[in-house]
Order: C-alpha cells, then structure tokens, then sequence
C-alpha cells in the first residue's frame, strides 16, 4: 500500500462523496444503490425515470472505464458461480430488508448523521470479514 | 433536467467506484480478510467519500428543496431494530462471499462477464424477494 494507491483511493471515494452530494443537492435523493434499483422493481408512479437514469448513468461509467482503464473492472472472479450466486442472494435480501448498502448507509447515511446507519455499517463490515475469514482460511481447499 | 443530473451522478459515481478499486472484487475480498494478506487501501475510500458527503450534506439539506425538485427524499425510520440488523448482517455475508456490493456489480455489467452477470441476476431475485418478505415498506433506502 503506497501514497500513489492511498491518494488514488481518496480521490475515488470523494467523486463517490461528491456525486452523492450532487444527487441530494440536484434531485433531493440518497445515492444508495440497493434502494434505487429497488424501487425499480417495485415502481411506482413519478419515481422511475430518476432511478432509470442513474442506473443508465453507472453502466454508462461502467463503459467509461472499459475504454479508459479495462484493469478497473476484474473479468476473472476468485469465487466460483455457486457461490457467487448465494452471495449475490443474501446481498439482495440482507440489503432489501436492512434497508441499505455500502452506499446508502456507508456513504449517505453517515454522512447525515444517521446512527441506524453506524450500526449497519459496522456490521455489515464485521460479517464481511467474518465471511472472508469463514470461506478463505477456516474453509480454504475444501470449496 | 434532473434526469440529466441523475445520469451524470451516476456516470461519475461509477468512475469514482473503478478508479478507488471497489469493482475488482479481490480487492475488496482483501479488504475484508482482516485475518490474511489485510489490504486496507479500501478504508481510504470510504474516508475520502464520507469526508466529502459528511461536509457537504449539512450545507444541502440547509436548502428548503433540492435544486430541481420541490423536496428532499430522506428516510424517516430512526429505530434501530431487528430487521435492520439482520439485513446488514446477512449483506455483509453476501459482500464477504462475492466481493461485490450492488454498486460496483452494476458497474461491472458492461463487461457482461459471467461471474457479476450470475451475481447480479441472484442479486435483483433477492432484492425482490426481500421485499416479498415486507410487504408493506417502500423501497426508500438507508
């Protein structure tokens, strides 16, 4: 870990901060991307088209990235697709039901001050590294 | 308009998520194994975006409305209970497990890559599902 990956680290977490100010201050919405696409699979009326750009907006930086640095978005994946498939579940429910991600508790919700959010985030990154601890050296070599 | 700004937001929120690594998932499976080879760049982005949220969000919600529409939408709920502990409990498992949070996977779809395609399909079923189970709350976040 050098000053260049701490400072390049910073810089991408304030466009992150910065952005989710952008969409408070310009459209009055917390950038927790669970809850916008959420709401897109339970639409309701007047509250689809901002959810629809944004998402349009991160595919859209997605591409960005591919052009300008391929190297940002890892193709080759550490885990297999079984497990990626019940990781992909338990983040959708464990999100769906705590109300929140890294984003929207994380990044929004600390930053209003939010102490449901402190707790959430303190916990989801507890059973993130106890599930990396679980699968990486309790489990290693037997999944 | 603000359909332009919510696009821009989250055009350059995604290019926040690559250039700070959140979209290469053994980073952050790095970040999270604490126990192992504990790369904790990562916990300087969280920092960087929160100083910046942290120190702008006061100033915005001073405003009597957002700029382009008549209201702030913000959660209301301030009880902390059962539901919001075990969903972030069991996210956190599902980060721990795939090293994707539901930001960087969307991001990552462009690459229509089988792994995040797989992990975002069970991803939206959960989310759905998630809601199946609570019926009655909107989608609102945080």
């Amino acid at each position: 870990m050098g000053l260049l990956s701490i400072g390049t680290a910073l810089f991408g977490g304030a466009l992150i901060g910065g952005t989710a100010s952008g969409l408070l201050l310009f459209n009055g919405r917390i950038a927790g991307i669970s809850g916008i696409v959420a709401g897109l699979l339970s639409p309701q009326r007047g509250d689809v088209a901002w959810r629809l750009s944004f998402v349009l907006g991160l595919l859209a930086g997605g591409a960005v990235l591919m052009v300008g640095n391929p190297s940002a978005i890892g193709t080759a994946h550490p885990r297999s697709l079984p497990v990626l498939a019940i990781g992909g579940l338990l983040v959708g429910v464990g999100t769906r039901v705590g109300s929140g991600c890294t984003s929207g508790h994380g990044v929004c919700g600390l930053a209003r001050r939010s102490a449901r959010s402190l707790v959430a985030t303190v916990t989801f990154m507890t059973t993130g590294a106890l599930a990396v601890y679980l699968f990486n050296h309790l489990l290693a070599g037997y999944v | 308009m603000r359909y332009v700004s919510a696009f821009v937001c989250g055009t350059v929120f995604a290019i926040g998520l690559g250039i700070s690594g959140m979209t290469q998932p053994t980073k952050v499976i790095g970040f999270l194994d604490v126990a192992g080879a504990w790369d904790p760049t990562l916990a300087f982005v969280m920092g960087g975006a929160v100083l910046v949220s942290a120190t702008l969000f006061p100033r915005i919600l001073r405003r009597r409305t957002a700029v382009l529409d008549d209201h702030f939408a913000l959660p209301e709920k301030k009880t902390i209970d059962g539901r919001l502990l075990i969903g972030a409990a069991v996210f956190g498992v599902g980060w721990g497990l795939s090293g994707y949070c539901p930001g960087p996977a969307i991001v990552s779809l462009v690459t229509g890559a089988r792994p995040v395609v797989v992990f975002v399909a069970f991803m939206l079923a959960g989310l759905y599902l998630g809601g199946r189970v609570h019926p009655n709350r909107g989608p609102r976040d945080a």
